[in-house]
């Protein structure tokens, strides 16, 4: 019991990056990976600021004075820096995630996976269609 | 902060590190800022040129063994984000800094033909940012910011290959699968960077390989270890983790086949190679075993998989993008046999390979421009009609396969000679076959090329001159580079031993 | 959104206070909660409320794209720009003590205030880029496909 609680963040982080992780990989709409992929980004950035807290911790702002009481325990502002940069990040990566999907739908008209890898084989059987069906395809 | 505080009046060749990020960094936006295409071509070659010369100038300040460190915002490290750079950044910098010089005269043609006038000055701008980031990734000595320029890079990478789109709507997929996997890779990074932190409470890379060393057998470290190599092996694609490299190579604008073909692959090799060599010691058990029953039969899988791929397309683009795989395999061969002179060949892999894939891209960028395709169906007999061109591939073509004489010769030999003084001769043995896989690929592409009569009314010329230098230039690299290795091997050694701390022979 | 008085006239009494509210976190943020991502996103807030309510045409006449993206760019500028000044008082880049060398923490207040600044012009016109891109193309979704 003390091995589950005591570790609650990384459960919940491990639940999470697998949820997300899972949406991922298994769904064929457009979106709903973008989504997932929100969703495991999300659980790394929990992860990181749950890492930052250190029992007993208060915010970590000195007084103006810069008296500093050495008995006052801080807790660790770096993760949540980091954890900034990587949000904006994560921000930046799904506009231009659904940015791309739009111009997808523009050109495909559609937004699910499995219709477009049809279009694309189509396309790709007219291209070979001199030489006959060629290895690969898209990977 | 301490009331008197002594500011060291600094000259610009101590500026040269962080010098090198902040012109084109500068640069990219002034491009959007001016809103014109000539004006942002220029920037962006000066940038890049700058870059070079920059680069240049640390590869010599280095090249004996010292390192160069230089504080941002005058934080001192482990605390502050520090810029370290050593012989093997130096000469991956020198590499990137230097494809992207010779890449940009090439590009003004190529991406007049196949990118739309109103989008030229954001794909500048886009091409800059993509170039800071890479140099980021390589010249900084902390393991976030690796993460924050890898982002930066990939980020306008998307953009760059999703402007093929023009050409091909495949593009729009392909750099939509890119931006998942890739997105995925980094958050892979990431979450090993926080393993880390968690175990040693710090980001600096020296300082963590100090704290490392004697916390072989902590569980933390040993997960973080794999998600690195996990999250960099998906942005090197290594074999399994190479999927989305031939969309992406196929279907972006030529010139940014050739930059991302050149470049962007060899930066993450380089962030792997610095993480498994310098944060970790060799001597980490865990470490060994994936080197040795993971990484290496990856590598053997991905040249003899890849290779073999490559031979059955009809798209020469592809057909090259699938070759790049089976290079990386042996860089990544030259990562797990992990000694000295394995290292070294890995490092000069990375620059040979680096300038065939240029020259051969770039030829197939000119293939697109005057016929319009890059299928081996239309290109029949055009060696008679840019023969300049066809001449610079055929060069290019023995550089791959590793013909004496010729840049990919020496890095393969080093590579055998490193598996033989490993007492594996099979690895040898695989080394060469491999090797003739490369031949089968490359005469396919040469014999369309060469033999067959040219199409019936087709009128397919020589390229501009501003297109022909550059693939020439490139070309006569790969032949000099093959007969005169001062350069490539003094520098390989000096940052194989400055990555391994000169423990290890 | 012609018919809907209600939302046209809070809407129109809420963007003044809410460009304040986005001008006060912004250079509070080296005292108090704040800085200048979240003050570009309020910022912008103000500018997608507007064009939500009173339709895209008109937004784009108070801001037009062309702009929006000068704008993203300057404020990479700014912040660059500031770490070349320190660079070119000899120090190294973005060392803010640097400015005023007798008083090292004035520099740093500064440092900090101007690069802030920088980051907020560039989130708030990348918010509103971000927008317009998606709020410009044509619908291509029908009604009865929702």
């Amino acid at each position: 019991m003390e091995f589950i609680l005591g570790h609650l963040n990384y459960w919940l982080f491990i639940v999470l990056m697998m949820i997300g992780f899972y949406i991922v990989v298994a769904r064929g709409n457009y979106i709903k990976k973008i989504v997932g992929l929100n969703v495991f980004q999300a659980s790394v950035f929990m992860f990181y600021i749950s890492i930052g807290k250190v029992d007993g911790g208060t915010a970590p702002i000195f007084p103006t004075d810069m008296n500093i009481d050495p008995n006052v325990v801080y807790s660790n502002p770096l993760p949540h820096v980091l954890i900034l940069t990587a949000i904006v990040v994560g921000i930046a990566t799904t506009s231009l995630g659904l940015a791309l999907i739009v111009r997808i739908r523009e050109e495909f008209g559609t937004i699910e996976e499995d219709e477009i890898l049809e279009i694309e084989s189509k396309l790709q059987a007219e291209e070979n269609s001199a030489e006959g069906p060629a290895m690969g395809g898209r990977a | 902060m301490a009331n008197a505080v002594i500011l060291p009046t600094l000259s610009m060749i101590d500026q040269l590190p962080l010098l090198t990020i902040a012109v084109p960094l500068i640069a990219g936006p002034l491009c959007v800022i001016f809103g014109n295409r000539h004006i942002a071509w220029g920037l962006a070659f000066l940038s890049s040129l700058l870059a070079f010369l920059f680069s240049g100038h640390m590869l010599l300040q280095v090249i004996d063994g010292d390192v160069l460190s230089y504080h941002l915002g005058g934080w001192a490290p482990p605390l502050g984000i520090e810029y370290r750079v050593d012989a093997a950044n130096a000469f991956v910098l020198f590499l990137i800094s230097g494809i992207s010089t010779v890449v940009l005269p090439y590009a003004r043609q190529s991406v007049a033909h196949e990118i739309k006038k109103v989008s030229h000055t954001l794909f500048y701008c886009c091409y800059l940012l993509c170039f800071t980031g890479l140099l980021g990734v390589v010249v900084t000595g902390d393991a976030f910011n690796v993460f924050v320029f890898l982002e930066i890079s990939s980020l306008s990478t998307y953009v760059l290959i999703a402007m093929g789109a023009e050409r091909d709507r495949r593009a729009l997929t392909a750099a939509y699968d890119y931006l998942i996997l890739g997105t995925i890779g980094a958050t892979f990074f990431v979450i090993g960077i926080g393993f880390l932190y968690i175990a040693t409470g710090t980001l600096n890379m020296a300082d963590l390989a100090v704290r490392l060393a004697d916390m072989g057998d902590n569980r933390t470290v040993q997960a973080g270890f794999a998600f690195i190599v996990v999250g960099m092996g998906l942005k090197a694609a290594i074999y399994p983790l190479h999927l989305w490299l031939p969309g992406a190579y196929t279907y972006a604008p030529s010139v940014v086949t050739v930059f991302l073909a050149a470049t962007a692959t060899k930066a993450a090799i380089y962030v792997l190679l610095r993480f498994m060599f310098s944060v970790f010691q060799p001597d980490f058990v865990f470490e060994l075993h994936t080197l040795t029953w993971i990484i290496m039969p990856l590598a053997i899988l991905a040249m003899f998989a890849a290779s073999l791929i490559a031979a059955f397309q009809t798209d020469l683009k592809r057909l090259l993008a699938y070759s790049s795989v089976a290079q990386v395999g042996y860089m990544i061969l030259g990562i797990g046999l992990a000694t000295k002179t394995s290292l070294s060949a890995t490092i000069i892999h990375l620059f040979n390979h680096g300038i065939t894939k240029a020259v051969l891209f770039m030829v197939v960028g000119a293939f697109v421009m005057r016929v319009g395709s890059s299928f081996t169906k239309n290109l029949n007999g055009l060696g008679k009609q840019m023969p300049w061109t066809c001449t610079a591939f055929v060069i290019g073509g023995l550089s791959l396969i590793g013909v004496p004489g010729t840049a990919g010769f020496i890095s393969k030999w080093l590579l055998i000679d490193a598996s033989l003084k490993a007492d594996l001769w099979w690895l040898a043995m695989l080394i060469v076959m491999s090797s003739l896989l490369a031949v089968v690929y490359v005469w396919k592409a040469v014999e369309v090329l060469y033999m067959q009569q040219p199409d019936e009314g087709s009128s397919a010329k020589e390229v501009p001159m501003s297109m022909l230098l550059p693939m020439w230039i490139m070309a006569i690299a790969c032949v000099y580079f093959g007969l005169n290795t001062d350069l490539t091997l003094t520098s390989a050694s000096v940052a194989a031993n400055s990555l391994l701390g000169g423990g290890v022979q | 959104m012609r018919h809907h008085l209600l939302l046209r006239v809070i809407t129109k009494l809420l963007v003044g206070p809410i460009l304040l509210f986005a001008l006060y976190v912004q250079f509070h943020g080296d005292y108090s909660p704040g800085g200048g991502f979240q003050a570009g996103v309020i910022f912008a807030v103000a500018f997608i409320l507007f064009g939500i309510v009173f339709g895209l045409a008109k937004v784009k006449q108070v801001f037009p794209p062309w702009l929006v993206h000068k704008l993203a760019a300057l404020g990479v500028l700014i912040y660059a720009g500031t770490g070349v000044y320190s660079l070119m008082l000899g120090s190294t880049y973005l060392n803010y003590s640097a400015f005023t060398p007798a008083h090292p923490e004035h520099g740093q207040h500064w440092g900090i205030l101007v690069v802030e600044l920088g980051v907020g012009v560039t989130v708030a016109a990348v918010m509103v880029a971000i927008y317009y891109a998606f709020a410009a193309r044509p619908p291509v979704i029908h009604d009865e496909e929702w």
